[in-house]
């Protein structure tokens, strides 16, 4: 078997088994965590009846075993289940009317916000990042990399949330160039979709060009002192195309492992920049599902934070063998 | 604030057909048109068109405040108005209540609006398995009798003279009968708004019905759009960038900054929102009445306000009933700080000195565990040793509120006083957080169920202020202050003069009341 579909294969079953054991270290978590979501959905209100007759409606009066299983056995079949809210909503109604969306339905389109969010964010960040990498390691040590390399410390030293207020002042506030809400929603067009996404791409791409951006520089300096850059200077190449073709082409894979590892940063840690641009996506539904603790929610947003890191990390190993013939032709 | 004599409301009604028609001056400056955007708080992914469910502003502004309509509503001023009744009667011991429904009403989906409706709304709140808040309220009713297409009797338990009050719960929304899966999956109401979209937790809009019998009088945008927004942050950014025209709860802290900018308008209004420091009075010490009277000296009423609400409230008087009551009794004797009284009370308790623990977390109220400490610091000169105990915010209401003797509360008030004491002073009630009951007053007990079904409101009155001169004196709650509702609305949005205080964004029915400028 060509031994690149080997390693995708085995490391797709190591995933596997690590979303398994995410899944119950999760579950055991927010089990562990005070209170539960009869309790926290009925705050004040919480009669001892009340409390009683929502768990016994959702079944969380049984053991939590039981109810993993019970999970683990949906979710094997695809089936992620119906969200507490949902659920405790439909016995409000009295029966199961078809009201009730499932937890697949609720998430999909607030992932599909995330992977909009993180995509623009990625198209600005990355091409950027690596640019700036490449000419920081072109004039290294010159005001130009002192620069650049102080800059971006700075922004990924800062909080998210006041990176996010000092864009907000600037952009929206003094200089109504951009809408400070991004309140997206379905029915919206293009255009107006990017444009209310762009404040929050922003804020994400000054978080994640330092990590990127240095990881390129410190590549490609790692190489200049190889023999065959000495060769390459010495056969008078200028050093920008010394750079670019001898250096980076060897250089890619660390790049491409930074990338996929901010790629999934992107995905997973957006929660303060959703809240502070009011952002419809997963890591607002998946903070409003841990307050109220509704496993099934707070399950299926882990598992496919789990599955974006898998598969990226995946993907990096990947493109870092192909992007080396010593890997991709072992002997 | 001028009253209308509640019982020539009560008992005819007719009334209130003549108080909406006239009683209004500043809506003639109101003009058709416009789009209002709001962004507001309290908003979750788990919401729904059911008003079963609703506790927090967002639903509560977009479906009671515009998609649905109650039999009553509570005017601006505190009056009672008729919404989808138009006059009601009571029989003389307040326990059978007759209301005549406004007729030529339909729903957003062309069906007509007749007793059914009203019943078959009600019911759900009793229906089996509901969890309905406002289930007291429905359950105190025996009997509901369709007498006319356009006429119900309700026949109550005992009699109540605030019941017309009650069924302008924002829980009790009227349905269309036989189809209110239908209407609570899309959001099918009689109100001035139908709905256009609802993305729960995201947003809400919805447009200006045609026709709708309260033309003239309210409901002046064609358009609504209400964002969920519950950072506190994020709202006001969008004010200041002008992409919503009106927020709710603004940060204090902030508020000079919004103060400086001359297209925005702070609106605050005095209302019943309360912060406590309930005690369990049936647990040692605080079973004596003196330790509870020392513990009301103790504290530094206006230290709290200054510091924990910024100036923006008012001192309380350890009654739940607050400014936005009828009977509210103002000029009743003020409680405050006197280390020398407390240290006298705590004498006649036959104790020196007193250590106990006070309970806070942040979920109580935003500053309680700064209340509590203030609180400490004024106890200690009359011998008051408080310890204060920082609780974890989740499971506060299950594991410390109503279980530990003595800890931080809020309540949001109600409309009425027999509605208060009843949640929360009656003996054996739920959410009885001081454990009052007849073993600490009697007499308090025998007004509560007396003033109920009094329908002369000269005597209810009477007793009213005896019960918070008890409570004053002897009960169970420190109260320490009320906490004022402020929000900000743009230039771009003109409202009348009398902003509503039961609820915030004048009881959450901007989209009816506010007009563009």
């Amino acid at each position: 078997m060509n031994p690149v579909i080997k390693i995708i294969l085995q490391r797709l079953a190591l995933g596997l088994l690590t979303l398994f054991i995410v899944s119950i270290v999760i579950f055991a978590a927010v089990n562990m965590l005070p209170g539960d979501f009869a309790e926290a959905i009925l705050g004040q209100g919480a009669t001892p009846e009340a409390v009683a007759a929502i768990r016994r409606d959702l079944g969380l009066d049984q053991d939590p075993v039981t109810r993993y299983l019970q999970w683990l056995a949906g979710a094997l079949q695809g089936d992620l289940g119906n969200s507490f809210a949902q659920a405790n909503f439909a016995s409000f109604v009295g029966d199961d009317s078809g009201v009730r969306t499932t937890v697949a339905q609720q998430i999909a389109p607030r992932f599909a916000n995330t992977m909009f969010l993180a995509g623009v964010t990625a198209a600005i960040a990355v091409p950027f990042a690596v640019t700036l990498g490449v000419l920081a390691a072109l004039y290294r040590n010159s005001v130009f990399d002192k620069v650049a390399n102080i800059s971006t410390l700075t922004s990924i030293s800062s909080p998210e949330f006041f990176l996010a207020y000092v864009l907000i002042l600037f952009l929206a506030v003094l200089n109504p160039l951009l809408p400070s809400l991004s309140n997206i929603y379905a029915d919206m067009g293009f255009g107006e979709r990017l444009q209310k996404t762009l404040l929050p791409a922003l804020t994400l791409t000054l978080v994640v060009t330092a990590h990127m951006m240095r990881m390129t520089r410190a590549a490609i300096i790692n190489l200049l002192a190889s023999p065959y850059i000495e060769m390459a200077r010495l056969k008078g190449i200028k050093p920008m195309r010394v750079i670019v073709h001898h250096a980076l082409p060897n250089a890619l894979a660390p790049i491409i492992n930074v990338i996929a590892l901010n790629l999934a940063y992107l995905i997973t840690g957006v929660v303060v920049v959703e809240v502070v641009f009011v952002y419809p996506g997963i890591g607002q539904l998946f903070v409003d599902s841990v307050k109220i603790r509704d496993i099934p929610v707070v399950q299926a947003c882990c598992l496919i934070f789990a599955a974006a890191y898998i598969l990226l990390n995946l993907t990096a190993d990947i493109l870092s063998i192909l992007s080396n013939p010593r890997l991709r032709h072992p002997k | 604030m001028t009253r209308i004599s509640r019982r020539g409301l009560l008992t005819t009604g007719a009334a209130a057909g003549v108080l909406a028609a006239s009683g209004l001056p500043l809506r003639a400056q109101a003009k058709r048109g416009g789009r209002l955007r709001a962004a507001l708080s309290g908003a979750n992914t788990s919401d729904s068109w059911d008003a079963r469910t609703h506790s927090d502003l967002f639903m509560i502004a977009s479906a009671q405040g515009s998609v649905f309509d109650n039999l009553t509503e509570v005017g601006a001023d505190g009056t009672l108005k008729g919404e989808l009744a138009t006059s009601w009667e009571a029989t003389p011991d307040a326990k059978t209540w007759t209301f005549n429904l406004r007729q030529g009403v339909t729903f957003h989906n062309g069906k007509a609006f007749g007793a059914d409706d009203v019943i078959a709304s009600l019911q759900m709140h009793v229906a089996e398995g509901a969890k309905s808040a406002a289930k007291p309220i429905i359950e105190s009713i025996t009997e509901m009798k369709k007498i006319t297409d356009h006429q119900v009797q309700f026949t109550l338990e005992a009699g109540n003279a605030d019941f017309p009050y009650l069924l302008s719960d924002y829980h009790l929304l009227i349905y269309p009968a036989g189809q209110i899966e239908e209407a609570i999956a899309k959001g099918i109401g009689t109100g001035l708004y139908k709905v256009q979209s609802f993305e729960p937790g995201v947003r809400m809009v919805a447009t200006r019905v045609d026709s709708h019998y309260k033309d003239g009088d309210a409901g002046f945008f064609d358009e609504i759009e209400y964002i969920a927004v519950n950072d506190n942050t994020a709202r006001m950014n969008a004010l200041l960038t002008g992409q919503v025209d009106a927020i709710n709860r603004i940060d204090l802290k902030t508020e000079s900054l919004l103060k400086a900018n001359p297209m925005v308008r702070i609106q605050e209004v005095s209302c019943n929102q309360q912060y406590t420091f309930p005690m369990l009075t049936d647990v040692a010490p605080f079973n004596d009445v003196n330790v509870r009277r020392a513990l009301k000296f103790a504290i530094n009423r206006q230290e709290m306000v200054d510091k924990i609400l910024l100036g923006h409230g008012r001192v309380g008087n350890d009654t739940p009933i607050g400014p936005a009551n009828q009977y509210f009794a103002a000029d009743m004797e003020q409680n405050s700080y006197d280390p020398d009284k407390a240290k006298f009370y705590l004498k006649e308790a036959g104790l020196s000195s007193l250590d106990i623990d006070l309970s806070a977390s942040s979920a109580a109220f935003e500053g309680a565990v700064d209340a509590a400490q203030l609180y400490q610091a004024s106890a200690k000169s009359a011998g008051i040793n408080i310890n204060v105990v920082q609780e974890p915010a989740d499971g506060y209401w299950s594991n410390v509120w109503l279980k530990k003797p003595f800890c931080a509360c809020y309540w949001s008030g109600r409309a009425t006083e027999d509605w208060m004491f009843s949640s929360a002073y009656e003996e054996g009630v739920p959410w009885n957080d001081t454990q009052w009951g007849r073993e600490d007053s009697e007499r308090f007990q025998d007004l509560l169920v007396e003033a109920r079904a009094e329908l002369d409101p000269t005597k209810r009155r009477e007793m009213y202020t005896e019960m918070q001169q008890i409570l004053r004196t002897d009960g169970g709650v420190v109260l320490p202050m009320f906490a004022n509702y402020v929000q900000a609305v743009s230039n771009k949005i003109a409202n009348p003069e009398k902003v509503g205080n039961l609820w915030q964004m004048d009881n959450a029915r901007m989209a009816e009341r506010w007009w563009t400028a």
